[in-house]
């Protein structure tokens, strides 16, 4: 079924997107991360403008994440301060992001910024956790409890100036690392169209030290506000936000989301992990490769 | 079906042409359609463009003439980049802008171009790819030039936004012509110039255009105009089309 895409200005195959985001929905609910690190990539992949792309990514990040922060909401594993400080962060970031989108794009660097963003990023961050699953699993297996370590933030958080409680999340730090960290993921999201969920993630429970049972939780609230705000300024910088395209992976996703979700809960926790990080590390070998190698088109044509 | 009413139009400017024409035939053309209407399940059209050729003083008709049917699309500039490995990475490095590339271009003839035109004239009329007329500028040798203008064909001919096609015209005892071309699903919105050219022993005698329209209707115009028009409106609905999306599911999901 060929659906033109009215932004992108190509027609696509109707089916093939809802069946992309149904299958990014499904791991993003099955491993509590946004997806969008897997959409951007594949949909660049299909041939759309990695500029359509990205900025469309962002809204199914949105609406597979708006699901699971409701659930952590009921849960009162939400911390509203925490989550607040992340988001003026993020904002800040994404218009950050956008200022650099447009730079980049003038330069004619940004399929290549946004490519080595991936590789190094998802690289990174799939060998740390392919080394921390690897070991759980073994310890699982081989019946040994797992090592629990002591929960502290990071001495260069300590470091920071003027600080505040943050009661849910049993800190009291600087509020200047959640904001830079916010921020971070601001630009991230603006430049990849990825929630950062999967750096969030990490960064809130070994730098900021912040208890468990908020992490997701609050990390969700943060993502849902920044994709929000990033879409937005998408839509008012680059215009190039694609209705069809982004409706279409909703379709999937939140669906997908919520199979994903109840498949989550029959597989133990380590393989889980160890799983997303292969995935996360094959997605960064394939654009990697995509770098490397000698590409099918030379030349490229942009117009102002 | 368009043929007779073709046949009419024709019957009646002979009748008005008279003694008083040019010693030159003329060109009457015409197309299927001068509308391409871009709705949600267009993936390109084909379109027919026909039409006679009037020879003035009840002359006989010329065995030896040749047609060539050049669509163009709006002109606009761009920046061709050229991509290297550096550092092991494949990046664009050098660009050359063009001030005016068409956006769309598609010749069809009855014969390859170089047999019908010496290379002056065709360059003259911009007949074929490798004549184009693209204003380049900030380029810094011709060996360049060529080399992104080559680039810039052979990528635009591949995604078939521009092309050749030496047997898409077909004539009739040397009156009537018909040509079917293809406007491929990129094509860009705006107006499409499609020139007739009569050419006969190397020398062009005629040249009619006729304008077709590429628009985009109903609701892909009104995402592509809110989206550049209303940005802030547009990111609310993206925005609030996710958010409804993801409580759904939820909500549904949920209650099961």
């Amino acid at each position: 079924m060929d659906l033109y895409l009215p932004i992108a200005n190509l027609s696509v195959n109707a089916l093939v997107i809802i069946g992309l985001g149904g299958l990014v929905g499904f791991l993003s609910g099955m491993f509590g991360v946004g997806g969008g690190f897997l959409t951007t990539p594949m949909l660049i992949f299909y041939g759309i403008p990695p500029t359509v792309a990205a900025a469309s990514a962002a809204s199914q990040v949105t609406g597979a994440s708006v699901s699971g922060m409701m659930a952590h909401m009921r849960r009162d594993g939400v911390d509203f301060r925490m989550g607040g400080v992340l988001v003026a962060g993020g904002i800040a970031g994404s218009l950050l992001g956008a200022w650099l989108f447009r730079l980049l794009t003038a330069l004619g660097q940004i399929d290549t910024v946004i490519g080595l963003g991936y590789v190094l990023l998802l690289g990174t961050i799939g060998l740390l956790m392919a080394r921390e699953s690897f070991t759980a699993v073994r310890a699982v297996r081989g019946g040994k409890p797992v090592r629990v370590k002591r929960r502290r933030h990071h001495p260069l958080v300590a470091a920071l100036p003027m600080r505040w409680r943050f009661y849910r999340s049993g800190l009291y730090i600087s509020p200047i690392a959640p904001l830079l960290l916010g921020a971070l993921t601001g630009v991230m999201t603006m430049l990849l169209g990825v929630g950062g969920g999967f750096i969030l993630i990490p960064a809130m429970l070994y730098l900021l030290g912040m208890g468990t049972q908020v992490v997701v939780g609050t990390s969700l609230f943060q993502i849902v506000f920044v994709t929000m705000a990033s879409t937005m300024t998408h839509s008012l910088t680059t215009h190039a936000v694609d209705l069809v395209l982004a409706v279409l992976l909703l379709l999937g996703s939140v669906v997908g989301a919520q199979f994903g979700a109840r498949f989550a809960v029959k597989v133990k926790p380590e393989y889980l992990r160890l799983a997303l990080s292969l995935i996360v590390l094959l997605v960064a070998a394939r654009m990697a490769w995509g770098l490397g190698i000698r590409p099918d088109e030379i030349y490229s044509v942009q117009a102002p | 079906m368009r043929m007779p009413a073709i046949l009419l139009l024709l019957g009646v400017l002979i009748l008005r042409a008279g003694p008083a024409a040019a010693a030159d035939p003329q060109l009457v053309p015409d197309v299927s359609q001068s509308d391409i209407e871009i709705r949600y399940s267009f993936a390109g059209e084909t379109i027919l463009l026909f039409g006679a050729i009037l020879y003035p003083d009840r002359k006989l008709p010329d065995e030896d003439v040749d047609i060539v049917i050049v669509l163009k699309g709006p002109s606009v500039p761009i920046t061709i980049r050229e991509k290297r490995q550096i550092g092991g990475i494949w990046m664009n490095a050098e660009a050359v802008g063009m001030r005016s590339a068409p956006g769309y271009y598609a010749i069809g003839s009855s014969r390859p171009i170089s047999d019908i035109v010496d290379e002056r004239t065709a360059a003259i009329y911009e007949l074929g790819l490798h004549n184009l007329q693209l204003s380049p500028t900030g380029f810094t040798s011709p060996d360049q030039l060529q080399r992104f203008e080559t680039g810039l064909i052979d990528l635009n001919r591949r995604t078939r936004i521009y092309s050749e096609d030496a047997s898409a015209v077909s004539i009739r005892e040397g009156v009537l012509y018909r040509a079917s071309m293809t406007v491929p699903a990129r094509v860009p919105v705006g107006g499409i110039t499609a020139q007739t050219f009569l050419i006969s022993h190397g020398k062009v005698l005629a040249v009619a255009s006729r304008d077709i329209t590429v628009r985009k209707t109903g609701f892909e115009r009104f995402i592509a105009m809110a989206a550049q028009k209303f940005g802030f409106f547009y990111g609310l609905v993206a925005i609030l089309l996710s958010l409804a999306f993801g409580y759904a599911a939820s909500a549904y999901f949920g209650r099961r």
